[in-house]
């Protein structure tokens, strides 16, 4: 028995058309989609319990679900929207669509594993939301899971959510070491490291934050359960035990974590801008130091989450300097976003929309980062909203902004089909709006006291805590348009060509979709991944005015 | 035919049709992977020696309970495990310039080795005067120990594993081994790891 075409019988092998999408496929481009995909659902999910979180919040009194049933969710939606929602679409789903073609390869270094990982997460998902139906009651102890909390709330579900985090955690190591091994070991003969699009760089940098800093809650984790189950003493004050330690072990991987889920971010921002803006990408060398400063910094700033946790003074010093270093390397990557920017021929589309609105959120989101790093100021609004909104400025102002940019700049890649601008436009307003809406007035009532994580609170936060739910509401009806772009689209949304956007990267230098082989020949040597400038005259692009390029979204 | 039906399958199901013969077998990823994976399971050993640590900087013993070990043992099982890691390199040797009843002959000797320690291990286990609950440092001995033991006995499972596939027709030989090359990467992780592990706890 001969195998005459190894692409045939691949064929006869897996299944085509929409089923692949449920199967083992071990393609990356379907394991992408199936990232985003399954991201975008548990989305929906997290964002459904926000609503919950935010209709209680509308009034004083715990009046739309009882306490505890508050702590659930809270508990939920955060699990769900750090672990099965953000790490794995700006990790999962772009790293595994994208990196494979930027380094001139086929596939991941690890195609089985790489199937794997995926496959982790739907289990971990289901066995996580059905905790709060099997096991009488979901962890109630936040995403945080910090004990005496986690030890005195219902252990069932505590221990499901642990064994959830557990299989996330074991899926993001998988994908981790699947991406260093492919940007390390798999670029195509003649391409160096210093050529590569910087997408590359920041998995590679989130990648190695990963394979550091995950183990380590695992195994913090599996001593929790210890102290569940057999009832031994690690973190339980009561029997000798340090639940210090658990905080420090907990943020030794819970903020690289921040990192892990916006360092990709930053990464798919510097592919957007450039192709929009018709311009190279500003400083690329500076950009690359710039990230590995990040992971280096990121992985010793941990405890500036503890300085109400009994921490000795020189542990304060030394955390607070470190992390108010931390906005140096940040700082670079926003100026060489504006200078990237700056007298570009900006398209002004969705995707740039988004991306642009990610740069404001952000800087909002850090300059509150580094007012937080501040010992005194943090003592003061510790566990109170203003950390809630810091929060959720950087990682849904900036990472989820980040998502839904690259959803429009690159579903004409994964789909051959452009999605509706006006619709595009529409969803960025109200999720703008939304957003700010939402967050912004969370700084007030944290620096006015109000604390996090309680499902009541004094009647004079009620005005503020109104304005947000009602921003929350716009963030719902946000998905609306979204929703239905993606789906009308999908349906009989305009051809777009193989390259919509003249882009020079990798991926677009083939058919949209692509092939499974990615290339039906050589993978293509692209040696400057943002050659825009004068390579733009060369490509008679020149004579291109502003208004074409904006349109050119629409054709 | 089937092994051989299976081989095609998965060469081009992983890379084209036209680098099936460049790639070659991917050894080299698949060891450089295995390193990775090692450095984040160090970390989870890193994690547990600096909350034992901290434990033991911070925490003081309770009056009235003991946290005493005996030095005999484990330090015999620190001799077994170096010695397993050097014949496990005898093996790995033998293997690569083709003698491979050489190489099945190391493979028995370490998990002859791995065996004794585990063994060792329970003897400890069985004699010591504190158990799992008693206090902070026994529940972080027992910890810290078991995982450790974990690793050991699937490394044990491995090198079984990789023994019979060096037999005489096997799948690993002199031109193939990357199996006994991966086995052999995480026994030496583990026993680098018991030598930390011995250090902290029992010397320090």
């Amino acid at each position: 028995m001969t195998i005459a075409n190894p692409a045939e019988l691949e064929q006869s092998l897996q299944p085509q058309g929409w089923l692949k999408y449920f199967s083992f496929s071990l393609d990356h481009k379907v394991i992408g989609i199936q990232y985003l995909v399954c991201g975008f659902l548990f989305y929906f999910i997290g964002g459904a319990l926000a609503g919950v979180i935010r209709t209680e919040l509308a009034s004083p009194l715990s009046d739309f679900v009882r306490r505890d049933t508050y702590n659930e969710v809270l508990t939920l939606h955060g699990t769900i929207m750090i672990f099965l929602w953000i790490v794995p679409v700006v990790n999962g789903a772009f790293g595994n669509y994208l990196i494979p073609f930027y380094v001139g390869a086929r596939d991941m270094a690890f195609p089985r594993l790489n199937a794997v990982a995926f496959w982790l997460i739907p289990p971990a998902g289901i066995l996580l939301i059905s905790s709060y139906f099997i096991a009488g009651a979901a962890s109630q102890s936040g995403w945080t899971a910090y004990p005496p909390l986690s030890l005195t709330t219902p252990a069932a579900g505590q221990i499901v959510w642990i064994l959830s985090v557990l299989l996330l955690g074991g899926s993001s190591i998988f994908g981790g070491i699947n991406f260093i091994a492919t940007v390390l070991k798999l670029r195509r003969p003649g391409l160096k490291m210093m050529q590569l699009p910087m997408f590359c760089w920041a998995m590679l940098g989130t990648s190695i934050l990963v394979v550091l800093s995950t183990p380590v809650l695992a195994g913090t984790l599996i001593l929790l359960s210890f102290d569940i189950i057999a009832h031994t003493g690690f973190f339980n004050p009561a029997l000798g035990g340090n639940v210090v330690v658990y905080q420090h072990l907990f943020w030794f991987y819970s903020h690289p974590a921040v990192y892990i889920m916006v360092l990709p971010a930053f990464g798919l921002v510097s592919e957007i801008l450039p192709v929009h803006a018709r311009k190279p990408l500003f400083g690329y060398t500076t950009m690359v130091y710039s990230i590995m400063a990040i992971v280096v910094l990121g992985l010793i700033v941990w405890a500036h989450h503890m300085f109400t946790s009994g921490t000795p003074p020189w542990m304060r010093l030394f955390f607070t300097i470190a992390t108010s270093f931390i906005a140096v390397p940040t700082g670079i990557k926003f100026f060489n976003w504006l200078a990237t920017l700056w007298g570009g021929k900006i398209a002004l589309n969705s995707a740039v929309l988004f991306s642009c609105a990610f740069i404001f959120n952000f800087v909002f989101g850090g300059i509150t980062g580094v007012a937080l790093a501040q010992v005194p100021f943090d003592i003061h609004v510790h566990d109170t909203y203003f950390v809630v909104a810091h929060f959720h400025y950087i990682v849904y102002g900036g990472s989820v902004f980040v998502i839904f940019a690259s959803l429009y700049h690159w579903y004409p890649k994964f789909t051959g089909r452009l999605l509706n601008e006006d619709l595009g436009r529409l969803h960025f307003l109200l999720t703008f709006i939304g957003f700010n809406l939402c967050f912004a007035p969370q700084h007030w009532l944290g620096l006015n006291g109000m604390p996090r994580r309680v499902a009541e609170y004094d009647p004079a936060f009620t005005t503020w805590n109104q304005v947000s739910s009602v921003g929350a509401l716009l963030m719902a009806i946000s998905t609306l348009p979204l929703v239905i772009n993606v789906v009308l689209t999908a349906v009989s949304g305009p051809l777009a060509g193989d390259n919509p956007w003249r882009a020079l990267t990798p991926e677009w230098l083939t058919t949209s979709p692509p092939p499974v082989e990615n290339w039906a020949g050589e993978a293509p040597l692209v040696t400057e991944p943002y050659g825009y400038g004068e390579h733009t005259c060369a490509m008679d692009l020149g004579g291109l005015s502003g208004r074409d390029l904006w349109s050119s979204g629409k054709s | 035919m089937d092994t051989r039906l299976s081989q095609t399958t998965s060469a081009s199901v992983v890379l084209p049709a036209s680098e099936d013969e460049s790639h070659g077998s991917h050894a080299d990823h698949r060891l450089f992977g295995l390193a990775t994976f090692l450095v984040a399971d160090g970390m989870t050993f890193a994690g547990f020696f600096a909350a034992y640590l901290t434990f033991k900087a911070v925490n003081p013993l309770p009056e009235g309970s003991s946290y005493e070990l005996e030095l005999l043992l484990p330090s015999i099982n620190t001799v077994l495990l170096l010695v397993s890691s050097f014949t496990f390199h005898r093996a790995g040797v033998a293997c690569r310039s083709g003698q491979m009843t050489r190489s099945q002959a190391w493979l028995l000797v370490t998990t002859a080795l791995g065996a004794a320690f585990l063994a060792g291990q329970m003897v400890e286990y069985f004699s010591l005067p504190f158990g799992l609950r008693d206090n902070l440092f026994a529940s972080t001995f027992y910890a810290l120990t078991g995982f450790h033991g974990l690793h050991v006995t699937l490394g044990v499972i491995c090198i079984l594993v990789v023994y019979w596939q060096a037999r005489p027709g096997g799948r690993i030989n002199a031109a193939s081994h990357f199996g006994l090359e991966a086995a052999e990467l995480y026994w030496h992780f583990v026993d680098g790891i018991w030598v930390v592990l011995y250090g902290i706890l029992y010397l320090l």
